[in-house]
């Protein structure tokens, strides 16, 4: 996994930070639309989604499975794959929770923005381990122009 | 009974990169079975430590979520097509 890495076109992260910031302080989620190539990501579309979490959106989110297959529909019509997935963490780091872990999948990636007091602040990508038992980051790689892969 | 299982991307590395498996089954609980026995890093992915399906896993049989079905007792005829379809949740810790 030392050579996954995740470009994301800086429209695209000023739209998950304005979402993030939209939403606070509930937390945010939405799907990253792009290309995958041999675990090098590009990140070109997305998908903002609503978070079913209503009873505790400040530290929950959830895309229910009907949301999930709306947005790999949407991915293929737009000749793209459903890569990953973001949330925010109002007012707590850029780094997985538990929670977080128990409930990820592999392969996927997973965008965090910190929203501190309703500011983005650090933004931090992640792959959950085979095994299940963490993570490994994944570098984002800003770009303004799509990478061509 | 031959049917379909469609496997989530998140998952087709751990099934040999195919997005779909035939399995024989009558029943979601047996296609999953023989998937898991075929494809055995696929259990911790779909299956908690007693043995149950994940939370966050979700089980479709012809575009009809099995929870409104008879759970993974759902009978399966040939030709079905079962579908794996994650969840997506996460969150902070307070």
């Amino acid at each position: 996994m030392s050579t996954v890495r995740l470009w994301v076109r800086d429209e695209m992260l000023r739209r998950i930070h304005a979402h993030g910031v939209e939403t606070y302080p509930h937390e945010c989620c939405g799907a990253l639309l792009g290309h995958d190539d041999e675990g090098t990501r590009e990140v070109i579309d997305l998908m903002p989604l609503a978070n079913r979490r209503d009873d505790s959106p400040r530290n929950r989110f959830e895309v229910t499975p009907d949301d999930v297959r709306l947005a790999e529909k949407t991915a293929r019509e737009k000749h793209l794959e459903l890569i990953g997935w973001y949330h925010s963490h109002p007012d707590s780091p850029a780094r997985p929770s538990e929670f977080d872990r128990e409930h990820a999948w592999p392969w996927y990636s997973y965008i965090i923005v910190s929203v501190q007091q309703g500011l983005p602040r650090d933004t931090t990508s992640w792959r959950l381990h085979d095994d299940r038992a963490g993570y490994d980051p994944e570098p984002i790689e800003t770009v303004a122009h799509p990478a061509g892969i | 009974m031959a049917v379909k299982v469609i496997i989530p991307t998140p998952l087709r590395a751990y099934a040999g990169k195919q997005e779909s498996v035939e399995v024989q089954a009558g029943t979601v609980a047996e296609a999953l079975s023989a998937l898991t026995t075929k494809f055995g890093d696929l259990k911790k992915h779909l299956f908690a430590e007693d043995g149950k399906l994940r939370s966050f896993v979700n089980v479709y049989v012809n575009d009809e979520d099995i929870r409104y079905l008879q759970k993974d007792q759902t009978s399966l005829k040939a030709g079905d097509t079962v579908s794996i379809v994650p969840s997506i949740a996460g969150g902070t810790d307070l």
